[in-house]
């Protein structure tokens, strides 16, 4: 007893530090990839309260600055969060006034800096990000997760993402991908994803950044087909199966 | 119902090996480029070789975000000896500094298993390994991360380094000529990468002699 309170009162030196503890409300994957001309982004727009589908037209898709896009998967409070710290840097950015702005990859270094920073602390923004942009004809993908792991790519995916749309990615992403393959692309993969995630929605926005800037579409669904005889009547050929 | 609390873990550890070898005027160091979490591959093109000097070159896996945390301070340290004393730092001088820097977090550590090579002070080749808060030795070879337990008595065996025990002490350097240590560390990760699922991809190795600084390229399994 006298060992335990010890041991707490170690544990909480000063009262009533709240950190992070757990999600809440979160949103699921993110996929995004190179093209000819620069960056696609796409995202489901669910908001999921636990197993629950809390709120169905969460923009998750924002673009930040001049010259970047950010997606984020994660804890969706913790992400708007995030989104007010970038309003920050992006406008004392602004008030140099200097003809020079901030690229995706600053941004990207920024983020990587303040995801680390908070799991330094112990008390992490519960997201995984990706950040695509396009600067002085300059591609640059990348993504940092909770913890501070950061890395670029020709194609990325956060969570599920990772599992299910990379492989796909892997194997038809090339380098000059046009604009349509690109979207036709990342909807091939926002459809399996669709069938095979249950926290996945069929209301997504594919996001685009070029040279020009930042084009993010109407939400839209996707065309899904659920007649196939194995969905219909799943158990037919296992035998000794209810 | 209790909530389920998600839990998570400040560390991940996203894989690797490091493989430094030293002659007698050269170093080779060596790292493969997958990173991983989990049974999961993030990116098949991340460089764990890192210049932190001219005569220094450090390898590093473990957990990537602590590891990107450790390159920057001591570049930033590096930046300052070099306006406090106008040159580059020397390998056994950066050594000691890894150390400490690890040390310095031994009560949260960063979890980062390092390989130092560069040239001494007299052109020699020298490696250092590390553990996660710090010790070090200085060695002939050395190697770290996942695929280390592979690798190290494949080392051990080809290059039969003199025991550190002997009296007066022996050089440690090995005696392969800097071709012969290029194809050895490629025959060691095309051997780990059959086994160590976090090991593959590609396999960079940089190395160092009195002429500068050269880069190799070698395909790994993608499996």
């Amino acid at each position: 007893m006298e060992s335990n309170q010890a041991k707490n009162s170690l544990l909480s030196s000063h009262d009533n530090i709240q950190r992070t503890q757990y999600p809440y409300v979160t949103g699921t994957s993110v996929v995004a990839l190179k093209y000819k001309d620069g960056i696609l982004m796409a995202s489901d727009m669910g908001g999921s309260y636990g197993s629950t589908l809390r709120y169905k037209s969460v923009e998750r898709l924002k673009p930040i600055g001049k010259h970047s896009l950010l997606g984020a998967s994660g804890e969706l409070s913790d992400f708007q969060e995030i989104l007010r710290y970038l309003d920050e840097l992006i406008l004392y950015d602004n008030m140099w006034d200097d003809g020079n702005s901030l690229g995706p990859k600053e941004v990207h270094n920024y983020l990587t800096r303040v995801m680390y920073n908070r799991r330094n602390k112990f008390d992490p923004l519960w997201n995984t990000l990706v950040l695509g942009g396009v600067k002085k004809g300059q591609k640059y993908l990348g993504m940092v997760s909770m913890i501070g792991v950061n890395f670029e790519d020709d194609h990325v995916a956060t969570g599920f993402g990772n599992h299910l749309a990379r492989p796909i990615l892997r194997d038809e992403w090339r380098e000059d991908l046009t604009f349509e393959e690109g979207v036709k692309l990342l909807e091939k993969c926002m459809r399996v994803l669709l069938y095979r995630d249950r926290s996945a929605v069929n209301k997504l926005q594919i996001a685009k950044i070029t040279e020009e800037g930042v084009t993010i579409s109407q939400p839209y669904s996707l065309k899904t087909f659920w007649g196939f005889s194995a969905f219909q009547n799943p158990t037919v050929g296992a035998e000794g199966s209810w | 119902m209790t909530k389920q609390a998600a839990n998570w873990s400040p560390y991940d550890n996203n894989g690797g090996s490091c493989v430094a070898i030293a002659g007698i005027d050269y170093c080779v160091i060596a790292a493969d480029t997958r990173m991983s979490t989990g049974y999961s591959i993030l990116t098949r093109e991340y460089s764990k070789i890192c210049k932190l000097a001219d005569q220094s070159l450090m390898a590093s896996s473990g957990f990537q975000a602590d590891v990107k945390a450790l390159q920057k301070f001591l570049a930033a340290k590096h930046l300052i000896y070099q306006h406090q004393h106008n040159k580059q730092m020397s390998c056994p001088a950066m050594a000691q500094l890894l150390s400490n820097t690890l040390y310095y977090k031994r009560f949260f550590p960063y979890y980062s298993f390092n390989v130092l090579g560069g040239l001494d002070t007299e052109g020699k080749g020298c490696v250092y390994t590390y553990d996660a808060v710090g010790s070090y030795e200085r060695v002939g070879y050395g190697c770290q991360g996942s695929g280390s337990t592979l690798i190290m008595p494949f080392l051990d065996n080809q290059l039969k380094s003199p025991s550190p025990l002997l009296l007066p002490a022996q050089d440690a350097v090995t005696p392969l000529s800097e071709v012969e240590a290029v194809d050895l560390v490629k025959t060691c990760f095309a051997s780990a990468t059959e086994r160590d699922i976090y090991t593959g991809d590609k396999l960079e190795i940089v190395i160092l002699n009195a002429d500068g600084i050269r880069r190799e390229y070698m395909e790994l399994r993608k499996d």
